[in-house]
């Protein structure tokens, strides 16, 4: 291929200024000292960190969030392992159609999962708690645990199983000491991806969370909606370090672009 | 792939899916089927939910040119997001694909990261630079180029211009699946045959790359008529899109037979253009996806 002209290098670091803007003018205006959004101009301040930290409610969101995360994440990949082992080396009727239904939650407006959610759970008299709001994470975050784990059982040849088998070890142990080391880290990045999509779930999130189980991304948009103060841009400088640090975890372990795009044809 | 031959798959199948499965039958299936039914039902401030069954939500919905205005409105705004999202994510693809190495993957991972970043941080962001006393007015009107500051908040432009930063990234993805099966040779080929670089892009490499745009389209658009998060915080609480007019009737006024007619609206329309869109795309380019 030819190589970028200048107008070409002039679009594209455009498109990266438009890319990078808004989450750069976050960060800057998170250390300012004033009482109000603005750039800090004489020197950068921790006032809102220091603000974040006392604010109870924000951390407390923060932990449920983390918690949830880690509880949902882990049940998805706990039943999307199995279920990718299924689809991939067996050929039985319904294959499809049970792949595409375990998909789906990524095709269904997050609003109608919200509201479908909030029907079930106010006509089965539960909700409100950490564990309802899991079940409805677990289903919204399953389809990534189980597309990373669908794309690591690709290819992998089954001699060394066969051998395993013969060699008398347990449908179990060749689970664990033959399958599972080698699609693990489909594995590990379905689960950090589906932590990520768990933690930062909002639209459906909405609909099911109480006063009670008020999650970071809801506490922020709640605040957002009333009133945009230097302490919600604190949390949000939070989650975008965080983000990052997760991401470049990501990317050393199963590659980004391989997470993000699927495997390469 | 390996698979087993069918007369030795026994119950292995369905004893691995099983666990999913029934998990996804209990506490997906059932809601939607539940919400199906309670779309039919009628509500009154008095009495709350009435449990008979009519389309009277749905009748009024289609008759109401309030929810007219709310559906054109996102429909609109989707196909826009869908535009720019084409006019600025494929160049952009098309020029990160050409660079060299660390330069290609640093910027696909700048490109795309922001997708991992809740998309509230993304939307503050931008309700910080675009406000009345945003950063992008306070340039402008130092730079003399405006006397007043230039509405952009509660716009429908607002919503529009977010929405695309938040779902380019779908569209470079897809752009960059479809460009990673195509053949770099034929573009050379077309290039040493004499072809001009706009004659090799138009008739070599556009058709090459055109399923992962319609793809990536397809994604944009479904995204961008079910969005939540940024045409509540950007467009507030009168530039109302279907998903916050479901959410108001839901949460604001409890009409929830209302409600849930429009996310079975909306539900239905997404799949439908969704599915739809897919269909006419892999029939047109059947050649590239065989």
């Amino acid at each position: 291929m030819y190589r970028n002209g200048f107008f070409s290098l002039a679009f594209h670091t455009l498109f990266i200024a438009f890319i990078v803007a808004p989450l750069v003018v976050v960060m800057a205006v998170s250390f300012t000292g004033e009482g109000y959004i603005s750039l800090p101009t004489d020197g950068l301040s921790l006032r809102w960190f220091h603000a974040l930290w006392e604010n109870q409610e924000m951390v407390d969101a923060f932990w449920l969030s983390l918690k949830l995360g880690l509880v949902s994440a882990t049940f998805a990949t706990l039943l999307a392992v199995p279920a990718a082992l299924a689809i991939s080396r067996y050929n039985f009727p319904g294959r499809g159609v049970i792949t595409g239904f375990l998909l789906s939650p990524l095709m269904i407006p997050s609003v109608v999962l919200g509201i479908a959610f909030l029907r079930f759970f106010s006509l089965a008299q539960i909700g409100g708690s950490l564990w309802a709001l899991s079940v409805t994470h677990v289903i919204v975050v399953l389809p990534y645990a189980l597309r990373l784990t669908l794309a690591s059982t690709i290819g992998l040849e089954r001699d060394v199983e066969q051998a395993a088998l013969s060699l008398g070890a347990g449908r179990f142990t060749v689970f664990w000491r033959v399958i599972l080391p080698r699609i693990r880290t489909g594995v590990i990045g379905g689960w950090l991806l589906a932590f990520i999509q768990s933690f930062d779930e909002l639209t459906m999130t909405v609909f099911v969370a109480t006063p009670g189980t008020t999650t970071l991304p809801v506490a922020m948009y709640n605040q957002i909606s009333q009133t945009i103060d230097p302490l919600i841009t604190a949390v949000s400088t939070v989650l975008i370090v965080g983000t990052l640090a997760v991401m470049v975890f990501l990317d050393r372990l199963v590659g980004l672009d391989r997470v993000l795009i699927g495997e390469k044809q | 792939m390996a698979t087993y031959d069918a007369e030795r798959i026994g119950s292995s199948p369905w004893l691995l899916t099983g666990p999913a499965m029934l998990v996804f039958v209990t506490l997906l299936a059932a809601p939607l089927v539940l919400t199906g039914m309670l779309s039919l039902n009628l509500f009154s401030d008095t009495k709350g939910v009435i449990p008979v069954y009519t389309f009277a939500n749905y009748l009024e919905v289609f008759s109401d040119d309030y929810f007219h205005e709310i559906f054109l409105r996102t429909g609109g705004m989707a196909l826009a997001v869908t535009l720019f999202c084409v006019l600025l994510g494929v160049p952009e693809t098309l020029i990160i694909a050409r660079m060299h190495s660390p330069w290609r993957s640093l910027f696909l991972l700048v490109v795309l990261g922001p997708l991992l970043i809740s998309v509230v941080v993304r939307t503050l962001g931008w309700a910080i630079l675009l406000g009345n006393n945003g950063l992008i007015n306070q340039v402008l009107q130092a730079l003399g180029i405006t006397e007043f500051p230039i509405r952009m908040m509660f716009t429908q432009f607002g919503v529009v211009l977010v929405l695309t930063h938040v779902l380019v990234p779908f569209m470079v993805i897809a752009v960059w699946a479809s460009l990673q099966k195509l053949d770099v040779q034929v573009e050379q080929a077309g290039l040493s045959l004499g072809a001009s670089r706009m004659t090799t892009f138009r008739r070599v490499v556009l058709p090459q790359i055109m399923p992962g745009i319609l793809s990536g389209s397809i994604i944009v658009f479904a995204l961008a008529a079910s969005a939540f998060a940024t045409p509540a915080i950007i467009g507030g609480r009168r530039l109302k899109v279907v998903a916050t007019a479901a959410y108001d009737e839901f949460l604001g006024s409890l009409n929830w037979p209302l409600g849930a007619a429009i996310a079975v609206l909306l539900l239905i329309a997404n799949l439908v253009i969704v599915v739809g869109c897919s269909r006419l795309a892999e029939r047109r380019f059947k050649h590239v996806f065989e």
